[in-house]
């Protein structure tokens, strides 16, 4: 091997690994079972782990039909919508923390008449949470799927037509199996990054332990006060996303969506 | 309620305007080279593409005009595909059962329902398998069955034995044939096969270039092709011409003598068996011989097909045997010669 490559690629590997070694190697072993016994450890992860569900939830009921549309419905300006739907995968999640501020904030377009009219305040709620991640993550699982969707012979879908099936029928009978493993990755990665959500999730929601302090906003808050803390709190989602990752392993290392299914 | 369509699609660069209709029973072959647009008007009967003009109507009921579009699953009909589309996530019980079920039947009736289809396709037991368990003549089996299972109006078959491999194809057409004999409706099969067209069909079209060149029974068809595409299908050289008395001067220079009078636009058809060559001008006087030249031989079963230009262009099937005795190689002078009385001659 050249080594003008090796000499990088050997750097890089450095680079991502070192940092993940030091948090193992400075982790206080000895302290770890008391520290994972502190109710604010368990109240934050439950939290996260909640939120983190009810978002790829939403993301599922929602952005399934979504990523249908961009796939299969011949709309005009079907581009541009894709654009539109995908920048929040490039925004800095602060300013969808912003911006969600402004529309669903006590004072906003929408937080306004739904707080004068029904008394409802979404801001600094786990509601608050759910919505940040929500739309943070759900791009993730919208393009996921429309690649699966994309890649699955759409000629299945012709053939369940010519049976009597009509559109709904052939989503729910043909597609929606077809592209079930592109679904099931889009969801484990939609989870992940609502999980790792922090400045959405501090901008819209707050952190207030119990209701909105997730995980992420627990280390952050931990390392000033406790840093022995942190580093357990960071162990803890250090392995959630071994775990995310070793779920996606067949998916990236091996075979992609569609593959099994037999010509 | 025949079948009754009048097609007409712009795809791209390609204009399909195709006309015909297919009576109760009966088995319509619509035959032609890739790229002709086949099944771009399979497509339409389908009703998976609207077309841009014409009508397509099945007995009383019209699926497609100016005014009109039946979507496919509100159309009475089955179709089977080149590559079977069986849905990989079902068992061939389900698969079959798909039609009935998504036309409102309830799961237990259904499945019950589909079994004797797979009994009468050859496959039974085989139920609970998945697609991808058969072979690719017991998947094209079980599409069949899922096509006629809700006892359709029209069948739709594109290209249903292409992708099968030569012994396969053997069989399935074979059951195919019985199917279809069975079968009430109006079928439509898509092919470039002839000999599927010749086996299947009661009636052919041949459509090329987006346009019917010929319609006819299959044996109508093989006797008097009527363009250079269909002559090349049933193995025949044909040449336009002319026609005064037992003479037809051809389009493309030279005279032939045929033994039917024919007068005005014809076309003459020439086995290539029927050819002889030699190496000298034939003694005797046969009327039609012409010095040719050897362009290209191909072995062809036990035979080699020799093809000859100049004057009258034509092919020779000469056996291996006299082939060696002769001693051609491309670009030789030979003198090709054909009897009168072997010689087809038609309107064009």
């Amino acid at each position: 091997m050249p080594l003008p490559l090796l000499l990088p690629a050997l750097l890089a590997v450095a680079f991502l690994v070192l940092p993940l070694l030091g948090l193992v190697v400075r982790a206080p072993w000895s302290t770890i079972g008391p520290q994972l016994a502190q109710p604010e450890v368990g109240q934050a992860l439950r939290l996260s782990l909640l939120s983190a569900t009810l978002a790829t939830g939403v993301s599922l009921v929602l952005g399934v039909p979504l990523a249908w549309v961009l796939a299969r419905s011949r709309i005009r300006g079907r581009s541009v919508l894709r654009a539109l739907v995908t920048v929040p995968l490039v925004l800095p999640p602060v300013v969808g923390g912003v911006a969600l501020f402004l529309v669903i904030g006590r004072t906003g377009i929408l937080g306004r008449p739904l707080y004068e009219h029904l008394g409802v305040t979404v801001p600094f709620t786990t509601t608050a949470v759910v919505i940040a991640e929500t739309f943070v993550a759900m791009p993730f699982l919208v393009i996921s799927v429309e690649g699966a969707l994309r890649a699955a012979d759409a000629r299945f879908e012709d053939a369940a037509a010519t049976l009597g099936a009509d559109r709904w029928t052939t989503f729910r009978r043909v597609t929606l199996p077809l592209v079930a493993p592109g679904i099931a990755a889009g969801a484990v990665l939609c989870w992940a990054r609502a999980l790792g959500e922090f400045g959405a999730t501090i901008t819209f929601a707050g952190n207030f332990p119990g209701t909105t302090q997730t995980m992420p906003l627990a280390v952050y808050l931990a390392l000033q006060r406790d840093p022995e803390a942190a580093i357990v709190l960071s162990l803890v989602l250090l392995a959630v996303s071994l775990a995310t990752l070793l779920l996606l392993r067949d998916r990236w290392l091996g075979r992609g969506p569609g593959q099994g299914v037999p010509a | 309620m025949t079948l009754d369509a009048h097609v007409v699609v712009q795809r791209g660069s390609l204009g399909v305007d195709v006309e015909f209709w297919v009576g109760d029973g009966e088995v319509l072959a619509v035959l032609g080279p890739n790229g002709a647009g086949k099944s771009t008007v399979l497509r339409v009967l389908a009703g998976l593409l609207p077309p841009d003009a014409g009508r397509v109507a099945v007995g009383q009921d019209v699926w497609d005009s100016a005014d009109r579009h039946v979507p496919p699953h509100q159309r009475s009909l089955g179709m089977v595909f080149q590559d079977h589309l069986l849905f990989p996530h079902l068992s061939i019980t389900e698969n079959v059962a798909f039609g009935l079920r998504s036309r409102g039947m309830r799961r237990a009736p259904a499945r019950a329902a589909a079994a004797p289809w797979l009994d009468r396709v050859g496959l039974t037991g085989l139920g609970d398998r998945r697609p991808g368990e058969l072979s690719g003549g017991q998947a094209q089996r079980a599409a069949l069955a899922r096509a006629l299972v809700g006892d359709p109006r029209v069948l739709l078959l594109d290209e249903p034995l292409s992708a099968l491999d030569a012994r396969t194809r053997l069989a399935v057409r074979a059951e195919l044939h019985r199917h279809l004999r069975d079968y009430a409706g109006s079928a439509v099969l898509v092919t470039h096969d002839p000999i599927d067209a010749m086996a299947l069909a009661d009636r052919v079209v041949v459509v090329e270039d987006g346009r019917v060149v010929q319609a006819g029974t299959p044996a109508e068809v093989a006797r008097r092709p009527r363009t250079d595409y269909v002559a090349r299908l049933v193995g025949l050289v044909l040449l336009p011409g002319t026609g005064t008395g037992a003479q037809v001067a051809l389009d493309g220079g030279g005279v032939v003598a045929v033994a039917e009078a024919a007068a005005g636009p014809v076309f003459v058809a020439v086995r290539p068996e029927s050819v002889a060559l030699y190496l000298q001008r034939p003694a005797g006087s046969p009327r039609n011989v012409w010095p040719l030249r050897l362009v290209a031989a191909t072995p062809h079963g036990s035979v080699v097909r020799c093809d000859l230009a100049g004057e009258v262009p034509l092919t020779a099937d000469v056996t291996a045997t006299s082939f060696a005795e002769l001693g051609l190689a491309p670009g030789a002078e030979v003198w090709a010669s054909v009897k009168a009385s072997e010689i087809a001659v038609y309107t064009r």
